[in-house]
C-alpha cells in the first residue's frame, strides 16, 4: 500500500530528531499593544480597505444606505434586528443561490493590526461561500478585539474547533497581469471593516 | 503542460535574451517585487529571528516526519476529511481521475497548485476527456496560452498586457486590442465566475497541514480556491508531505513569512483553513511523496524540503530575472528548482545547478533559510560524479588540476603560455570564444606579479 | 607580524598592478610580507565546476606555501571564501583547518586585523563600489541589502578614508555582476546581460571608476566597459587605498 510504502520510506530517511523552537520569544517582541486600532487602520487602508470607525448599528446601516440600493440582495449575520436575510434563515439554501448576492455584512471577533487580517469561522459565516460570492463584503469589529500580530491571533484562537476559518485582509485582488494591482479579482470588489466603538 | 524541449538552460537563456527590451522590462518588473518584499521585511525588526524560527520548525518537521503525517492523518479522518497516498505523480493524477470518473463528473475548477504542475495533471485529465480550468488568473492566462508558468507565484509573470489581451480577445471575446488590465481581469472574472457556479469538483493545492488538529490552509489573494471549494460537492486538495507543520500556533510564523516574502503583502487578502466538509461536500487530501522521500534522505539535500514555495529566490536571482522561467524546464524554476529538480531526473535536469553565479542572495531572502546556493554547489559535485558532465569539460578540468598541483607547470611558457591563457575562458581572443561575444578580453601585462617580484629588491619568499 | 601574500592566479597574471598595490600597501602599515614564490591557485575554477575532488594536489601545494604565517592575505574575496570553506588536504589537515583561520580578503584584514583609522591615500574621482557576491555574501565585509540587520561596509569604510573621493552607491546596492568562473562562457547570454546591466547602473550614477575587492567582478566589467569604448574605468580597492599614501 503506497501510504506505508511512504511512510516507512520517510522513517527510513528522516535525519535524527531536532527539537521545536522557542515561541515565546518572538510572541512576547511582537505583542505590543500601542494603539492597534490606528495600526490596523492604517495597514487595513494601504490594503485596499474602507475602514469606518462608528459607534453604533444605526450610523453601520446609515453608511450602508448611502452605497447599497435597498432592492439588492443582502445578507448579514448581524444579531441587531434588520432589514437584512439573516444568514441563519439561509443555512442550508443551495449555495449556488448565492450568486446574485450583492452584500455580505459578517462579525468578526478578531483583527490584526499587522496585517489587516479579520478572523471568521463558519460559525460567523454561514454558508462558506458567502464572504467570497457577495459583490461586495462588510465586516463589524469591536475596537478590542485587535491584536498586534498573527502570533498572538493563534493564541486567541487556541484550539477553537471549528469546521473552517478564514483570515481576510482585504477586497479580492489580482497582480497577475504585469503586476498591476487590480480589485475584485473573483471575490467582493470591495470590503468595508466597521469598528465598533 | 511541460516545456517540451530538449533545449538546456544556456540555449533558453540565450533565446530569451534575443529580446533585450524584454528582458530589460522581465528583470524591472520582478526586482521591483524583490524590492517590495524588502520594504515588507524591514518593517518588521524581528525578522531574523522570524526566519530562524520558522527554519527551525520546518527542520523539526523533517526530522519527525513520518509521526507528524500519521498524526496528520488520524486528525484529519476525524475531521471527516478522506486521505488519500500517492507515491508518485501517476498514483496521484489516477487518484483524482478515479474520484471524478466514480462521481460522472468530466469538468473540474482548479485553483494553484506547483504540485499539480509537478505532476502534469492538466495533461493526463486531457487525455482521459476530463476539462480542466485554471481559475487563478496568471494561471488561466498561460492555460489559454498553452504555457506552463514561468514562476510559481507569479505564473505569467512573462507576458505583456498587450499578449495577454490577444490571447482574451480569442478566447473569452474581450475586445480587440484591449489591453488595460482592470477590463481584462473583469473578463476573466466574468467567465470564471460562470466556471465557479457549474463545476461540481474543484481541486486546490495546500500551503501548510497542521499534524495537531488536521487542518489545511490555502492562501490566496484572489478568493479562487474559496470559490471553487464553497460552490463544488468534492473538494479536492493535493498536498507534497513536507507541507506539514506540527502545530496550528505555527501558522502565525509562517503565515507572517509567506506573503511578505512573496510579494511584499503583509498577508495575503484569503488565509482559509479547512478542517471539516461542510454539509453535503466531501473533502478529499491527496497526500503525495514524488521523489521527496528519497531527497529528504539526501543529507546534503533535504533542507530543500523546508520550502514553503513563496517563490523570493526567483525574484532576486540575476539568472531568473535575466533568463526567464521558461528557460528552467521545470514545474519549478528558479533556485529552488534548481536544487529540487535534479533529485527528480539527474540527467535532465544536470544544467541547472549550473545555471548560478552563487551569488548567494537566494539563501539570503528565503523565509525558512534554505541553504540554497551551497546545494546548488554541492549538486555540481554529485552531478560531475555520477557522470552527468560533459567529457571536455572533465578532460580540461584534468589538465587544469595537474597544472595548479605544480608551480614548474603553472610558471611554463613565458607570457603567451600563462596558465591563465591556456585555461581562463575569457583568454582567447576569436569569434569562437563566448567570453568574446560581448566583452573584451584582459590586456595581458608585460610581467606576471611572480616576474615582477623575482626582480624586486629584498623580496622575502 | 608575519603576513603572506596569497595573489589568485589571475591577478598574477593579468592585473599585476593590484597585487603590487596590495603588497605596498601591507608593508607601509607595518606588516612583513612574504610572497611564496611556489603559490598557483585556490581551486576554485575546478570546485565550482563540480570537480571538487580534483583539487586534492592544489590543496595540498596550498598548505605547503602557506603554513606557518601570521596572516594570509588576499586581494580577492572569491579566492579568500573559497579557501575559507574548502580548503582540506589528506595529512596535513590541522595545517589547513589553521590556515582556514588565517586567511583574510584585504580589506576585512585592513578593518577587523589592522583596525586601520587613517589612511593619507589620495584619489580624486567618482568612484562606484562594486560589492562582489563572495566578499559580501561568504565573507560578510559589508551588509547585505536582504537582510533586515545594521548597515556597514568594510571597503566603504576605507574607501571614504581617502580624500578627494566621492563614493557613489549604485540603484541596485549589490546585485551580482554575472562574471560566475566558467558561468561566464557556459551561460554566456545571462552572464553577459548581468555585467551590462551591472555597468549601466554605475555608468547612470556618473562614476569614473568602479572598484570592487574582487578583481573578478572588475575583470567582468572591464571587458564590457572597454567593448563599449567606455571612458569609465575598474581599478582595484588596493590600488585606491595605496594611491598617493
Amino acid at each position: 500500500m503506497s501510504r506505508d510504502k511512504i511512510l516507512a520510506a520517510v522513517k527510513l530517511n528522516q535525519p535524527a530528531a531536532l527539537p521545536l523552537p522557542d515561541m515565546d520569544v518572538l510572541n512576547n517582541l511582537t505583542n505590543v499593544r500601542t494603539d492597534l486600532v490606528t495600526k490596523y487602520k492604517t495597514v487595513a487602508t494601504a490594503g485596499g480597505t474602507f475602514v469606518h470607525e462608528v459607534n453604533g448599528f444605526d450610523k453601520i446601516k446609515a453608511i450602508l444606505k448611502q452605497n447599497f440600493r435597498p432592492e439588492v440582495k443582502i445578507i448579514s449575520a448581524l444579531n441587531e434586528p434588520s432589514d437584512y436575510i439573516y444568514t441563519d434563515t439561509v443555512k442550508f439554501e443551495d449555495r449556488h443561490n448565492f450568486a446574485d448576492v450583492e452584500l455580505t455584512i459578517l462579525r468578526s471577533n478578531l483583527g490584526v493590526a499587522e496585517n489587516g487580517a479579520l478572523w471568521l469561522t463558519d460559525k460567523q459565516i454561514g454558508s462558506r461561500v458567502l464572504p467570497f460570492i457577495a459583490q461586495h463584503l462588510a465586516v463589524v469589529i469591536g475596537k478590542d478585539d485587535f491584536v498586534p500580530t498573527m502570533a498572538q491571533a493563534y493564541q486567541v484562537i487556541g484550539d477553537a474547533d471549528y469546521g473552517y476559518g478564514s483570515f481576510i485582509s482585504g477586497p479580492s485582488k489580482t497582480a497577475d497581469i504585469e503586476q498591476s494591482l487590480v480589485i475584485g479579482a473573483h471575490g467582493p470588489r470591495s470590503l468595508s471593516v466597521f469598528i465598533l466603538s | 503542460m511541460s516545456t517540451a524541449t530538449d533545449k538546456h538552460h544556456p540555449q533558453l537563456a540565450a533565446d530569451f535574451n534575443r529580446d533585450e527590451p524584454r528582458v530589460n522590462w522581465h528583470d524591472e518588473t520582478l526586482w521591483w517585487v524583490r524590492a517590495k518584499r524588502d520594504m515588507a521585511a524591514h518593517k518588521l525588526p524581528e525578522w531574523e529571528l522570524l526566519r530562524e524560527t520558522a527554519s527551525q520548525i520546518k527542520l523539526n518537521v523533517l526530522s519527525n516526519l513520518s509521526s507528524y503525517l500519521e498524526q496528520f492523518e488520524a486528525n484529519a479522518n476525524k475531521n471527516g476529511i478522506i486521505v488519500h497516498w500517492a507515491q508518485d505523480a501517476a498514483e496521484h493524477n489516477q487518484i483524482v481521475y478515479n474520484l471524478l470518473e466514480q462521481r460522472g463528473i468530466r469538468k473540474m475548477v482548479k485553483s494553484k497548485s506547483m504540485l499539480t504542475e509537478e505532476c502534469h495533471l492538466n495533461e493526463y485529465l486531457k487525455e482521459q476527456g476530463i476539462d480542466v480550468i485554471d481559475s487563478d488568473l496568471g494561471e488561466r492566462i498561460v492555460q489559454l496560452a498553452n504555457e506552463p508558468p514561468s514562476h510559481i507565484v507569479l505564473p505569467c509573470i512573462h507576458k505583456k498586457k498587450e499578449e495577454i489581451g490577444d490571447i482574451f480577445h480569442e478566447h473569452l471575446g474581450s475586445a480587440k486590442g484591449e489591453s488595460d488590465p482592470k477590463i481584462l481581469t473583469e473578463t476573466a472574472r466574468q467567465h470564471l465566475r460562470e466556471v465557479f457556479l457549474t463545476r461540481r469538483a474543484a481541486l486546490t493545492g495546500v500551503n501548510f497541514a497542521v499534524a495537531e488538529t488536521g487542518e489545511f490552509v490555502i492562501c490566496t489573494n484572489e478568493g479562487n480556491a474559496d470559490m471553487g471549494a464553497h460552490l463544488a460537492e468534492i473538494h479536492i486538495a493535493s498536498m507534497g508531505i513536507e507541507k506539514i507543520i506540527p502545530e496550528r500556533k505555527h501558522l502565525g510564523v509562517f503565515l507572517r513569512l509567506l506573503t511578505r516574502s512573496a510579494t511584499g503583502q503583509p498577508i495575503t487578502t484569503y488565509s482559509s483553513h479547512f478542517s471539516k466538509p461542510q454539509d453535503g461536500s466531501e473533502i478529499h487530501l491527496i497526500i503525495v511523496d514524488n521523489g521527496r522521500s528519497v531527497q529528504l534522505g539526501r543529507e546534503d539535500f533535504r533542507n530543500s524540503l523546508k520550502c514553503i514555495r513563496c517563490g523570493a529566490c526567483m525574484n532576486t536571482c540575476p539568472v531568473y530575472r535575466k533568463s526567464g522561467g521558461h528557460s528552467y524546464h521545470t514545474a519549478i524554476a528558479g533556485p529552488i528548482g534548481s536544487i529540487l529538480a535534479p533529485n527528480l531526473d539527474m540527467k535532465k535536469y544536470a544544467d541547472l545547478p549550473f545555471a548560478s553565479t552563487l551569488c548567494g542572495s537566494c539563501s539570503n531572502v528565503c523565509p525558512v533559510k534554505i541553504d540554497i546556493h551551497d546545494q546548488l554547489y554541492k549538486w555540481r559535485q554529485v552531478i560531475v560524479k555520477e557522470g552527468y558532465s560533459p567529457k571536455a569539460k572533465t578532460m580540461a578540468m584534468k589538465a587544469m588540476a595537474l597544472t595548479l598541483s605544480s608551480p614548474a607547470l603553472y610558471r611554463m611558457g613565458g607570457k603567451t603560455g600563462r596558465f591563465v591563457f591556456k585555461y581562463a575562458p575569457f583568454a582567447v581572443n576569436n569569434k569562437f570564444n563566448p567570453w568574446y561575444n560581448q566583452r573584451e578580453m584582459p590586456k595581458a601585462p608585460d610581467q606576471s606579479f611572480g616576474e615582477w617580484y623575482a626582480k624586486r629588491k629584498g623580496a622575502k619568499n | 607580524m608575519r603576513v603572506a601574500l596569497f595573489v589568485p592566479c589571475y591577478v598574477d597574471q593579468f592585473y599585476p598592478q593590484a597585487a603590487i598595490a596590495t603588497l605596498e600597501l601591507l608593508e607601509k602599515l607595518g606588516c612583513e610580507v612574504h610572497y611564496p614564490k611556489n603559490q598557483t591557485c585556490c581551486g576554485q575554477p575546478m570546485a565550482n565546476s563540480g570537480y571538487e575532488h580534483l583539487t586534492g594536489g592544489c590543496n595540498s601545494l596550498f598548505v605547503d606555501n602557506f603554513s606557518g604565517f601570521d596572516y594570509i592575505v588576499c586581494p580577492s574575496g572569491s579566492c579568500t571564501l573559497h579557501i575559507k570553506e574548502h580548503l582540506h588536504a589528506d595529512g596535513k589537515e590541522m595545517q589547513a583547518a589553521e590556515i582556514r583561520k588565517k586567511v583574510y580578503e584585504l580589506t576585512e584584514f585592513l578593518v577587523d586585523v589592522l583596525r586601520v583609522k587613517q589612511l593619507g591615500a589620495s584619489f580624486p574621482y567618482r568612484v562606484g563600489l562594486h560589492q562582489s557576491c563572495h566578499g559580501l555574501r561568504g565573507l560578510r565585509i559589508a551588509q547585505m541589502s536582504e537582510l533586515v540587520a545594521d548597515p556597514f561596509s568594510k571597503p566603504g569604510q576605507l574607501l571614504n578614508m581617502v580624500s578627494g573621493l566621492e563614493l557613489v552607491t549604485p540603484g541596485r546596492a549589490d546585485d551580482c555582476c554575472g562574471f560566475g568562473g566558467t558561468f561566464c562562457v557556459v551561460e554566456e547570454a545571462v552572464s553577459a546581460k548581468m555585467g551590462k546591466d551591472r555597468v549601466a547602473d554605475h555608468v547612470s550614477h556618473g562614476v569614473q571608476y568602479i572598484t570592487s575587492a574582487d578583481l573578478s567582478c572588475l575583470m567582468h566589467l572591464e571587458g564590457i566597459l572597454r567593448r563599449q569604448n567606455s571612458g569609465v574605468k575598474v581599478i582595484h580597492i588596493a590600488e585606491i587605498l595605496n594611491n598617493s599614501l
